[in-house]
Protein backbone atom coordinates (compact mmCIF):
# COMPACT_ATOMS: atom_id res chain seq x y z
CA UNK A 1 0.00 0.00 0.00
CA UNK A 2 1.24 3.37 -1.16
CA UNK A 3 3.02 5.73 2.00
CA UNK A 4 0.32 8.44 1.12
CA UNK A 5 -2.60 6.29 1.40
CA UNK A 6 -0.96 5.19 4.98
CA UNK A 7 -1.06 9.00 5.78
CA UNK A 8 -4.76 9.07 5.17
CA UNK A 9 -5.35 6.59 7.03
CA UNK A 10 -3.68 8.13 10.13
CA UNK A 11 -4.93 11.57 9.44
CA UNK A 12 -8.77 9.71 9.51
CA UNK A 13 -7.58 8.14 12.64
CA UNK A 14 -6.39 11.40 13.79
CA UNK A 15 -9.99 13.08 14.72
CA UNK A 16 -11.50 11.43 18.06
CA UNK A 17 -15.27 11.29 16.88
CA UNK A 18 -14.23 8.82 13.95
CA UNK A 19 -11.83 6.52 16.18
CA UNK A 20 -15.04 6.17 17.98
CA UNK A 21 -16.70 5.31 14.91
CA UNK A 22 -14.49 3.05 13.88
CA UNK A 23 -14.38 1.36 17.05
CA UNK A 24 -18.60 0.76 16.81
CA UNK A 25 -17.91 -0.14 13.41
CA UNK A 26 -15.76 -2.95 14.61
CA UNK A 27 -18.50 -4.69 16.75
CA UNK A 28 -20.46 -4.86 13.09
CA UNK A 29 -22.01 -2.93 10.23
CA UNK A 30 -24.06 -0.03 11.01
CA UNK A 31 -25.48 2.29 8.52
CA UNK A 32 -25.11 6.35 8.93
CA UNK A 33 -28.57 7.06 11.22
CA UNK A 34 -27.07 4.47 13.62
CA UNK A 35 -23.97 5.99 13.69
CA UNK A 36 -24.96 9.49 14.32
CA UNK A 37 -27.37 7.80 17.24
CA UNK A 38 -24.77 8.37 20.33
CA UNK A 39 -23.55 11.69 18.78
CA UNK A 40 -24.90 15.16 19.16
CA UNK A 41 -24.06 16.07 15.19
CA UNK A 42 -25.86 15.76 12.50
CA UNK A 43 -26.52 13.22 9.99
CA UNK A 44 -24.44 15.15 7.25
CA UNK A 45 -21.41 15.81 9.79
CA UNK A 46 -21.70 11.86 10.36
CA UNK A 47 -21.85 11.32 6.52
CA UNK A 48 -18.93 13.95 6.38
CA UNK A 49 -16.72 11.65 9.21
CA UNK A 50 -17.86 8.30 7.04
CA UNK A 51 -16.45 10.13 3.57
CA UNK A 52 -13.02 10.67 5.27
CA UNK A 53 -13.10 7.35 6.70
CA UNK A 54 -13.85 5.81 2.90
CA UNK A 55 -11.42 7.66 1.43
CA UNK A 56 -8.54 6.24 3.76
CA UNK A 57 -10.16 3.05 2.69
CA UNK A 58 -11.12 2.54 6.39
CA UNK A 59 -14.54 1.85 5.95
CA UNK A 60 -16.99 1.02 2.77
CA UNK A 61 -20.29 1.15 1.94
CA UNK A 62 -22.47 -0.72 -0.20
CA UNK A 63 -25.76 -0.59 -0.92
CA UNK A 64 -28.41 -3.45 0.57
CA UNK A 65 -31.94 -2.74 -0.24
CA UNK A 66 -32.90 0.62 0.57
CA UNK A 67 -29.89 0.82 3.16
CA UNK A 68 -26.15 1.34 2.64
CA UNK A 69 -24.31 0.07 5.90
CA UNK A 70 -21.00 1.32 6.26
CA UNK A 71 -18.35 -1.65 6.94
CA UNK A 72 -14.91 -1.34 8.74
CA UNK A 73 -12.07 -2.98 6.36
CA UNK A 74 -10.01 -5.37 8.60
CA UNK A 75 -6.92 -5.51 6.06
CA UNK A 76 -6.23 -1.78 6.86
CA UNK A 77 -5.54 -2.61 10.58
CA UNK A 78 -3.35 -5.33 9.55
CA UNK A 79 -1.29 -3.24 7.67
CA UNK A 80 -1.25 -0.82 10.83
CA UNK A 81 -0.10 -3.41 13.39
CA UNK A 82 2.75 -4.27 10.83
CA UNK A 83 3.73 -0.53 10.75
CA UNK A 84 3.51 0.27 13.77
CA UNK A 85 5.63 -3.48 14.16
CA UNK A 86 8.08 -2.09 11.94
CA UNK A 87 8.86 1.51 14.62
CA UNK A 88 9.37 -1.45 17.20
CA UNK A 89 11.85 -3.06 15.53
CA UNK A 90 13.50 0.29 14.70
CA UNK A 91 13.66 0.72 18.79
CA UNK A 92 14.75 -2.76 18.87
CA UNK A 93 17.75 -2.52 16.97
CA UNK A 94 18.86 0.81 18.84
CA UNK A 95 18.49 -0.66 21.82
CA UNK A 96 20.52 -3.63 20.29
CA UNK A 97 23.41 -1.25 19.91
CA UNK A 98 23.15 0.05 23.15
CA UNK A 99 23.83 -3.59 24.55
CA UNK A 100 26.60 -3.80 22.41
CA UNK A 101 27.67 0.00 24.01
CA UNK A 102 26.53 -1.30 27.59
CA UNK A 103 28.63 -4.54 27.60
CA UNK A 104 31.97 -2.78 26.48
CA UNK A 105 31.33 -0.41 29.51
CA UNK A 106 31.14 -3.66 31.41
CA UNK A 107 33.81 -4.92 29.88
CA UNK A 108 36.10 -1.29 30.76
CA UNK A 109 34.59 -1.43 34.74
CA UNK A 110 34.97 -5.21 34.98
CA UNK A 111 37.89 -6.39 33.22
CA UNK A 112 38.84 -9.28 35.22
CA UNK A 113 34.87 -10.47 35.15
CA UNK A 114 34.45 -10.87 38.40
CA UNK A 115 31.83 -8.50 40.24
CA UNK A 116 32.93 -5.84 41.87
CA UNK A 117 30.75 -3.01 43.64
CA UNK A 118 28.07 -1.46 41.77
CA UNK A 119 28.80 1.85 42.70
CA UNK A 120 32.03 1.66 40.71
CA UNK A 121 30.07 2.85 38.08
CA UNK A 122 29.67 6.63 37.37
CA UNK B 1 30.65 -15.97 24.25
CA UNK B 2 26.93 -15.55 23.46
CA UNK B 3 25.65 -12.32 22.96
CA UNK B 4 22.12 -11.34 24.73
CA UNK B 5 21.05 -8.67 22.25
CA UNK B 6 18.41 -10.48 21.68
CA UNK B 7 17.17 -11.62 25.18
CA UNK B 8 15.45 -8.51 25.32
CA UNK B 9 12.44 -7.44 23.30
CA UNK B 10 11.07 -3.23 23.24
CA UNK B 11 7.57 -3.20 23.45
CA UNK B 12 5.34 -0.38 22.16
CA UNK B 13 2.32 1.25 22.99
CA UNK B 14 0.65 3.67 20.68
CA UNK B 15 -2.16 5.33 23.72
CA UNK B 16 -5.70 6.05 22.30
CA UNK B 17 -6.67 8.53 24.01
CA UNK B 18 -3.16 10.58 24.20
CA UNK B 19 -0.69 11.57 21.56
CA UNK B 20 2.03 9.28 23.37
CA UNK B 21 3.95 6.73 22.80
CA UNK B 22 5.36 4.19 25.24
CA UNK B 23 7.93 1.44 25.06
CA UNK B 24 9.71 -0.42 27.56
CA UNK B 25 12.82 -2.44 27.53
CA UNK B 26 15.27 -4.46 29.95
CA UNK B 27 18.98 -3.96 29.78
CA UNK B 28 22.01 -5.90 31.34
CA UNK B 29 23.23 -3.04 33.01
CA UNK B 30 22.64 -1.04 36.50
CA UNK B 31 20.41 1.78 36.56
CA UNK B 32 23.61 3.89 36.91
CA UNK B 33 25.78 2.59 34.10
CA UNK B 34 22.20 2.67 31.56
CA UNK B 35 21.81 6.46 32.63
CA UNK B 36 25.92 6.95 31.68
CA UNK B 37 25.05 5.46 28.22
CA UNK B 38 22.33 8.29 28.15
CA UNK B 39 23.90 10.97 29.19
CA UNK B 40 27.66 10.70 28.37
CA UNK B 41 27.82 11.93 24.14
CA UNK B 42 30.65 9.75 23.32
CA UNK B 43 28.76 6.46 24.32
CA UNK B 44 25.31 8.23 23.24
CA UNK B 45 26.48 8.42 19.36
CA UNK B 46 27.61 5.22 19.15
CA UNK B 47 23.80 3.78 19.78
CA UNK B 48 21.68 6.18 18.74
CA UNK B 49 21.35 5.50 15.34
CA UNK B 50 20.07 4.24 13.19
CA UNK B 51 22.59 2.15 11.75
CA UNK B 52 23.39 3.40 8.76
CA UNK B 53 23.90 6.50 9.67
CA UNK B 54 26.56 8.44 11.81
CA UNK B 55 25.99 10.72 14.41
CA UNK B 56 28.30 14.19 15.10
CA UNK B 57 27.09 15.33 18.87
CA UNK B 58 27.25 19.03 18.31
CA UNK B 59 26.12 20.73 22.06
CA UNK B 60 25.51 18.50 24.80
CA UNK B 61 24.95 19.53 28.54
CA UNK B 62 23.22 16.95 30.01
CA UNK B 63 22.42 18.27 33.43
CA UNK B 64 19.19 19.85 34.69
CA UNK B 65 18.37 22.55 32.33
CA UNK B 66 21.10 21.62 30.34
CA UNK B 67 20.77 20.84 26.17
CA UNK B 68 21.38 18.35 23.17
CA UNK B 69 22.22 18.99 19.77
CA UNK B 70 22.95 16.34 17.06
CA UNK B 71 23.28 15.84 13.98
CA UNK B 72 23.05 12.49 11.61
CA UNK B 73 24.67 11.92 8.23
CA UNK B 74 23.93 9.96 5.41
CA UNK B 75 25.24 9.82 2.09
CA UNK B 76 25.49 13.36 1.97
CA UNK B 77 22.37 14.10 3.61
CA UNK B 78 22.22 15.60 7.30
CA UNK B 79 18.87 15.63 9.86
CA UNK B 80 19.93 17.56 12.94
CA UNK B 81 17.98 17.24 16.16
CA UNK B 82 17.66 19.48 18.98
CA UNK B 83 15.94 19.62 22.39
CA UNK B 84 16.70 20.92 26.23
CA UNK B 85 17.27 18.07 29.35
CA UNK B 86 14.23 19.62 31.59
CA UNK B 87 15.46 17.59 34.44
CA UNK B 88 18.67 14.94 34.69
CA UNK B 89 17.83 13.13 38.09
CA UNK B 90 19.48 9.97 39.52
CA UNK B 91 16.69 7.52 37.73
CA UNK B 92 14.90 9.93 35.16
CA UNK B 93 15.79 12.02 32.16
CA UNK B 94 12.55 14.61 31.75
CA UNK B 95 14.23 16.21 28.09
CA UNK B 96 12.28 17.86 24.91
CA UNK B 97 13.08 16.50 21.28
CA UNK B 98 12.59 18.71 18.25
CA UNK B 99 13.59 17.61 14.57
CA UNK B 100 15.07 20.51 12.45
CA UNK B 101 13.51 19.70 9.29
CA UNK B 102 10.16 20.14 12.01
CA UNK B 103 11.27 23.11 14.02
CA UNK B 104 7.67 23.97 15.33
CA UNK B 105 7.04 20.23 16.66
CA UNK B 106 8.19 19.72 20.43
CA UNK B 107 7.78 16.15 21.58
CA UNK B 108 8.14 16.02 25.72
CA UNK B 109 10.44 12.60 26.63
CA UNK B 110 10.12 10.91 29.93
CA UNK B 111 12.80 8.01 30.88
CA UNK B 112 12.33 6.28 33.86
CA UNK B 113 15.40 3.96 34.86
CA UNK B 114 13.63 0.72 37.10
CA UNK B 115 16.20 -1.44 39.11
CA UNK B 116 15.31 -4.66 38.65
CA UNK B 117 18.50 -6.01 40.57
CA UNK B 118 20.87 -8.92 39.70
CA UNK B 119 21.89 -5.89 36.85
CA UNK B 120 19.29 -5.49 35.37
CA UNK B 121 17.52 -2.23 34.74
CA UNK B 122 14.36 -1.90 33.14
CA UNK B 123 13.89 1.12 31.21
CA UNK B 124 10.34 3.02 29.66
CA UNK B 125 10.29 5.72 28.24
CA UNK B 126 6.96 8.01 26.98
CA UNK B 127 6.84 10.47 24.23
CA UNK B 128 3.91 13.20 24.29
CA UNK B 129 3.85 14.74 21.28
CA UNK B 130 1.34 17.51 20.71
CA UNK B 131 -1.15 16.03 18.14
CA UNK B 132 -2.06 12.65 16.97
CA UNK B 133 -1.01 13.56 13.59
CA UNK B 134 2.13 14.02 14.69
CA UNK B 135 2.59 10.96 16.63
CA UNK B 136 1.41 9.20 13.78
CA UNK B 137 3.68 10.75 11.33
CA UNK B 138 6.16 10.05 13.70
CA UNK B 139 5.48 6.61 14.45
CA UNK B 140 5.78 6.09 10.05
CA UNK B 141 8.70 7.86 10.22
CA UNK B 142 9.61 4.05 10.91
CA UNK B 143 8.66 2.95 7.68
CA UNK B 144 12.00 4.98 6.36
CA UNK B 145 14.05 2.70 7.53
CA UNK B 146 14.59 -1.01 6.53
CA UNK B 147 14.12 -3.31 9.64
CA UNK B 148 17.25 -5.88 8.34
CA UNK B 149 19.70 -3.37 7.69
CA UNK B 150 22.34 -2.75 9.65
CA UNK B 151 22.31 -5.97 11.31
CA UNK B 152 26.13 -6.38 10.32
CA UNK B 153 26.87 -2.87 11.77
CA UNK B 154 25.84 -4.74 15.30
CA UNK B 155 27.60 -7.50 14.56
CA UNK B 156 30.54 -5.82 14.14
CA UNK B 157 30.26 -3.55 17.09
CA UNK B 158 29.43 -7.07 19.08
CA UNK B 159 32.07 -8.96 17.49
CA UNK B 160 34.84 -5.55 18.78
CA UNK B 161 33.51 -5.85 22.12
CA UNK B 162 34.24 -9.37 22.89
Amino acid sequence: MADDQLSRVFAALADPTRRDMVARLAGGDATVGELADPYDVSIQAVSKHIRVLADAGLVSQTKVAQRRPCHLEAEVFDLMTKWIERYRQQAQERYERLDAVLAEMRGESHPTDHHTSEGAAS
Amino acid sequence: MTTTSNRYQVSIEADPALPIIRMTRDFDATPAELMRAHTDPVLFARWVGPNRMDTEILDWDATTGGRWRYVARWDGMEFGFHGCFHTVGEDTIVQTFTFDGSPDDVALETLWFEDLGDGRTRLRTQSLVDSFEGRDQWLASGMETGVDEGYAKLDALLGELR
